[in-house]
């Protein structure tokens, strides 16, 4: 059997990249890729804790996590479509109305 | 999961997660990332989560990887042109990651190794059981989940539409100084942008 220290090192290295992702991309499509990536990093920490203390709440959690990632993509999105059409440009430098 | 199987996996997820952030083509990174989000359903499987699993392949892969991907379809987004606006920022963020890995792997050096892993039922993970969970005692949280859901929903159309000429308010065309009527069937952001 693998550790779950195993686990929680993926978990922690997939986390750390979607970090570096969100800060060093300018495309709001692939931020927001890499913010899903963070998300599930942490449900990989969720489900191996769960598992290893064989409660099923980690994965009801999990399961809560994948609905609120469903309804923020699809709002998120909406809001790249309608920046796209006002401004044609995802390129977040570029979007600096709220500048001082 | 056997460590052999568990190697092959998270190097697999390492890599691809790994190209959802270094390559250019926005359409590569959201492939990349559906073939981590495959991955880590595997993992979940593996781990005995095994309806969350199929559920992470079925939703995330197939429903919202295939969102994005139609809305960069939609943009018709060309390949990034690279490395340009504050490079300096991008340092400093790329620093402040590796310091933030570097935390990671401290904690996790000083963690006591976790080997034992508690015994489960048969049906751990199982659709029932899940199910059990969440119309017992998550029931709130499960059918709050449901307004949220609705509400993403209505936000969206509302975010995402054009706004059709007959439906806009007189004032604020008024107020900016307008004094031909707007032409009928020109939408309002285009006009902005115009």
């Amino acid at each position: 059997m693998t550790p779950i220290s195993y686990y929680m090192a993926l978990s922690a290295i997939l986390f750390a990249i979607g970090v570096t992702g969100v800060l060093i991309r300018r495309n709001v499509i692939v931020m927001f890729l890499s913010i899903e990536l963070m998300l599930n990093a942490v449900n990989l920490a969720l489900v191996a804790l769960g598992r290893r203390i064989g409660s099923m709440d980690g994965q009801v959690i999990v399961f809560f996590v994948m609905t609120v990632a469903a309804a923020e993509a699809a709002v998120g999105l909406a809001i790249i479509i309608a920046m796209f059409r006002n401004r044609e440009t995802v390129n977040a430098d570029e979007l600096n109305l709220l500048r001082w | 999961m056997p460590v052999g199987i568990f190697a092959f996996l998270a190097v697999l997820a390492v890599i691809t997660g790994l190209g959802v952030i270094l390559q250019r083509n926005p359409v590569h990174c959201v492939l990349a990332l559906a073939l981590v989000l495959t991955d880590l359903g595997v993992i979940f499987m593996g781990l005995g989560a095994v309806t969350v699993g199929f559920l992470q392949i079925i939703v995330y892969v197939g429903a919202i990887m295939v969102l994005f991907l139609f809305v960069i379809w939609l943009l018709n987004i060309q390949v990034d042109p690279g490395a340009g606006g504050h490079l300096g920022l991008k340092l400093l963020g790329a620093v402040a990651a590796a310091a933030m890995a570097g935390e990671f792997a401290e904690v996790i050096e000083h963690t006591p190794k976790i080997s034992q892993i508690a015994t489960v039922p048969a049906d751990f993970g199982s659709v029932a059981e899940l199910a059990r969970y969440l119309f017992t005692d998550y029931l709130v949280a499960f059918e709050v989940t449901s307004v949220l859901l609705l509400a993403a929903v209505v936000g969206a159309i509302a975010l995402a539409r054009r706004v059709s000429p007959s439906l806009v308010l007189v004032a604020p065309v008024a107020a900016r100084g307008a004094t031909s009527p707007p032409e009928p069937d020109v939408p309002v952001a285009r006009r902005e942008s115009a």
